[in-house]
């Protein structure tokens, strides 16, 4: 087989069984994990050591977003490949990085991950095996029956709900967790969303809602989040109240762009 | 009714606007458009201070009872406009700025580490392609 120089990046030839990137079932299909860092440097090489263990084949891609600390040296030590972003964007902006990278170099699988150890490396099989069953997308969702209980407190719970009833209202799907970090995306949802996925502040709400709208299969699947292993949460009560206003706004808007070919929302 | 001194300080304030606007171009501060614009505005208010009779019967014909609110009135108009425009701007900036931090990260990732070979299918081509539209039309 011949291998093309694509995307300015100098193509190396490979040969499609030489072990690079083999998803848990197939050979053919290339996955990669999306892990958007910032400041992480204290969990992320947990974090990375898990994902080589379990699992060895799925390339990784650590987006630095702005970070002044050793984030992108750590990651790089652990020989994932490292985005570093020259300021800060927001979480948004890292994973449509991560997304352009994959829809450049032809993966089939991406799946977004949190940083701080939230996530266990164990349960993207399940993932994985969703996007198999024929899913564009899929969410590992805390809440959904079957998934241990995760306590988000009060404020932040009742403000979950919202989120949850605007995004039934909107596009007419229930979902059981609207904001989970922890999901995988297909080939058709990678491509789409390299052009255009949210950078707004809590972008995977809206994100979801995009996907809803652009006829995607999004189907959910139960995880269970673990305690972060640092850094802090990046939610502050005080700000979210202002934060999930701007969001609803945001939502409406695409909502009222239904139908048109919404590349972006600014 | 404006007396002399006001009429004077009037065109004062204006012709010192402007000259500070030229000046800010001239160090290559700000853009020659905004020359334009500041220099319209400094044209009028100086028109108006110099002929306030003329503006009461604008004011008197657009149905004003007190000429000073429609000047007010018109002033704040435009003057939402602009901040309006300069969100516009600001967003289209931002959004610019957004892609070349993203591209500017992949390429020095693609210049540090050797990233897996493309797909020869051409997927990735179209990728780059549609995003390049994008930015072009926006």
């Amino acid at each position: 087989m011949s291998e093309v120089e694509q995307s300015g990046f100098a193509a190396v030839a490979v040969a499609p069984d030489d072990g690079l990137a083999v998803s848990l079932s197939s050979g053919s299909i290339r996955s990669l994990v999306v892990i958007p860092a910032y400041n992480e440097e204290v969990a992320l090489p947990g974090v990375l050591a898990e994902l080589e263990i379990g699992v060895p084949d799925f390339d990784v891609l650590v987006v630095v977003d702005g970070a002044t600390d050793g984030t992108a040296l750590a990651a790089r030590a652990a020989g994932a490949f490292v985005a570093e972003l020259p300021f800060n964007l927001g979480i948004g902006a890292a994973l449509r990085t991560g997304f352009q990278f994959a829809a450049r170099n032809g993966y089939d699988r991406v799946y977004q991950f949190d940083a701080d150890g939230q996530h266990d490396p164990g349960q993207l099989g399940q993932l994985a095996s969703a996007l198999e069953d024929g899913a564009d997308m899929v969410i590992g969702s805390r809440f959904r029956y079957g998934a241990a209980s995760y306590d988000v407190g009060r404020v932040r719970g009742r403000a979950m709900g919202v989120l949850r009833l605007a995004l039934q209202l909107l596009s007419g799907r229930r979902f059981s967790d609207t904001s989970s970090g922890f999901r995988g995306f297909a080939q058709p949802a990678i491509k789409y969303f390299a052009a255009s996925y949210p950078a707004e502040y809590m972008e995977s709400v809206e994100a979801l809602l995009l996907a809803c709208y652009a006829g995607f299969d999004v189907v959910e699947v139960s995880t269970t989040m673990r305690d972060r292993a640092g850094g802090r949460p990046s939610n502050r009560n005080v700000k979210l109240a202002y934060h999930y206003c701007r969001l609803l706004l945001t939502m409406l808007t695409s909502a009222s762009l239904r139908g048109r070919k919404t590349e972006r929302l600014c | 009714m404006l007396t002399p001194r006001a009429q004077a300080l009037v065109v004062l304030i204006a012709v010192s606007c402007i000259g500070f606007i030229v000046r800010m171009v001239r160090r290559r501060q700000i853009k020659v458009k905004y020359l334009l614009l500041w220099l319209i505005v400094a044209l009028a208010a100086s028109v108006l201070a110099a002929f306030p009779r003329g503006f009461d019967l604008v004011a008197q014909w657009a149905g004003v009872a007190y000429p000073p609110t429609f000047l007010f009135l018109m002033a704040i108009a435009f003057l939402l406009f602009v901040v309006i425009q300069f969100s516009w701007e600001l967003s289209r900036l931002e959004d610019r700025t957004r892609r070349l931090a993203e591209e500017l990260a992949l390429l020095r990732l693609s210049a540090d580490q050797t990233p897996p070979a493309a797909r020869t299918d051409g997927s990735a081509a179209e990728a780059v392609a549609s995003s390049d539209a994008k930015t072009a039309t926006s």
